[in-house]
């Protein structure tokens, strides 16, 4: 038999996970309630395919919003794929491993910078070098990109380290062994190998470029509009929730919970994405 | 004729010395066996033949080694170039994670352009060699990595011999192995004896009594004694090589 204390250690532990569990199931519950009536109300198609968003006359298309993530999160991984998949190579295949167990970590540093800090870097710095270099407002498609590009790197870099690390030696051995150039070895070999795990990550990444919001506030411009060039500014799901809730009330309270419920599935299919792609992985 | 020939071949690990002073001719068209317990550097002479030795950092080579009377280890060797004849099998099988005609074609496609239809011939031509095509002839799209495990480690045999090297170096390549799959590995290592140099490691005497022509006993990282496999196996020259072959050590 357990002993008594055993017993109340068990269960308050198991008490304290499933509290954290059911905190996530009320948030996804309650985002659903508040949100779901008005898209039932004006129609999913209304909602999603229309760009007319105008809260104080009752319209309520999010589809200028859905276009702005779409362009700014393709055009942060235009950016952050190349950069964060070459920075993975190099550092596993290439570098001595004492150096890449020292500038691992330093990248993962970088994850933990504020979102804000990275905005504000782009307010100063990118968004004016922009307008003179481009024209238009400086705030736009491609500073939202450029800056999430690079707040996804910790998360493309890391992952992809770890799966291509994964790959047995062997793999190389045998490649090499057979008058294999190096890099021949590792775009017909490594790579292939490692492919989930690195699918994964770009799907993490992609998940994060699509969740943030502060960055993309401070230098994506916020424009109602759908882009049509990435020197224009976008307004994303994200930053539509944020900008507005602040004043928000009644249908325009419950369009942007509505906004929220499109993000919520957005990042699920994604999860289930990578949980798949990591799952196929041996 | 030598294939390779080995001059006053030393390697360090760091501070500790793996290979001491080695001396050794590889004939050409033979089987070599290399015995010893583990640990003597058995594995690692073989490795210094292809110079696989050089992806383990820290490791330190002096000497010579001389294949087709150039020596490998000279400033500005192409490592690629020798790998291409001097291949490897390695303890574990080893086949990429890709199909059983990739992995085939995989040396091939590395070293030169080819055709499609050039390279299902050399694909059909190297299985068959190694008697893996009947087997596999359905198959050739199948991930080679979830084949049996003697089939695996044919098909590294296989997918070397599409290159046709001059010199296959087997890293004990039966250990993982049942008796029936090692026989029958054995039975193709004489026939491949007939266009190729073969120098295979392996722990199993009865196994280097069996193929090889010529046999090396080394010891704590010395060759003690290299002779015709008979003549090491019946009446060896030295008292340690005699021991080891009747069991009293290793």
């Amino acid at each position: 038999m357990k002993n008594a204390k055993e017993v109340v250690v068990e269960k308050s532990l198991m008490l304290i996970a499933f509290s954290a569990i059911f905190m996530l199931f009320l948030i996804a519950v309650f985002i659903f309630k508040e949100g779901s009536p008005l898209i039932f109300k004006i129609g999913l198609k209304n909602f999603i395919l229309s760009a007319k968003w105008s809260p104080l006359e009752g319209q309520f298309g999010i589809l200028a919003m859905i276009i702005g993530s779409l362009w700014i999160t393709a055009g942060a991984l235009v950016i952050g794929v190349p950069l964060g998949l070459g920075c993975a190579i190099l550092l596993s295949e290439f570098l001595p491993r004492g150096i890449t167990a020292f500038l691992k970590p330093t990248i993962e540093l970088l994850a933990g910078i504020p979102s804000v800090v990275y905005g504000f870097i782009g307010v100063v710095v990118l968004v004016p070098f922009i307008r003179e270099r481009f024209g238009g407002p400086g705030l736009s498609v491609l500073a939202g990109s450029i800056i999430l590009g690079i707040m996804i790197l910790p998360t493309i870099i890391s992952i992809s380290i770890d799966a291509l690390q994964a790959v047995p030696r062997s793999y190389r051995e045998g490649s090499l062994a057979l008058g294999a150039t190096q890099w021949q070895t590792i775009s017909m070999v490594t790579l292939k190998a490692a492919r989930s795990g690195i699918l994964a990550s770009i799907i993490l990444g992609m998940g994060r470029a699509v969740g943030e919001t502060m960055a993309v506030i401070m230098v994506a411009g916020n424009a109602v509009k759908i882009p049509n060039s990435i020197f224009n500014p976008a307004r994303t799901l994200t930053t539509n929730i944020a900008l507005e809730m602040g004043f928000a009330t009644g249908d325009h309270r419950a369009a942007l919970f509505a906004t929220g419920v499109v993000l919520f599935v957005i990042i699920m299919i994604l999860n289930i994405l990578a949980n798949y792609a990591f799952g196929k992985r041996k | 004729m030598n294939a390779i020939e080995v001059k006053n071949l030393s390697l360090h690990y760091g501070s500790f010395q793996a290979l001491k002073n080695v001396n050794v001719q590889f004939q050409e068209k033979m089987i070599t066996a290399l015995i010893g317990p583990s640990g003597c550097g058995k594995s690692t002479l073989l490795r210094c033949l292809n110079r696989m030795n050089d992806l383990i950092e820290g490791v330190k080579i002096t000497g010579v080694v001389n294949f087709r009377d150039i020596n490998i280890y000279a400033p500005g060797t192409d490592v690629v170039e020798l790998r291409r004849h001097v291949g490897m099998v390695f303890q574990r099988p080893n086949p990429f994670p890709l199909s059983v005609f990739d992995n085939v074609a995989y040396g091939l496609r590395v070293h030169q352009e080819m055709k499609k239809i050039q390279l299902s011939a050399i694909v059909e031509r190297s299985l068959q060699a190694t008697g893996l095509w009947d087997d596999l002839k359905d198959k050739l799209s199948e991930t080679a990595t979830e084949l049996p495990l003697y089939q695996q480690q044919l098909l590294c045999i296989t997918r070397l011999i599409a290159i046709e090297p001059k010199v296959i170096l087997m890293d004990e390549p039966c250990s993982a192995l049942d008796p029936i799959a090692t026989a029958k590995i054995e039975e193709l290592m004489l026939e491949l004896k007939k266009k190729y140099t073969i120098v295979i490691v392996t722990h199993n005497m009865q196994q280097a009594a069996r193929v090889s022509d010529y046999s090396g006993f080394m010891l704590m990282g010395e060759l003690i004694e290299f002779n015709k496999t008979g003549r090491i196996f019946t009446n060896p020259d030295d008292k340690r090589t005699q021991d080891y072959i009747t069991g009293r050590f290793g």
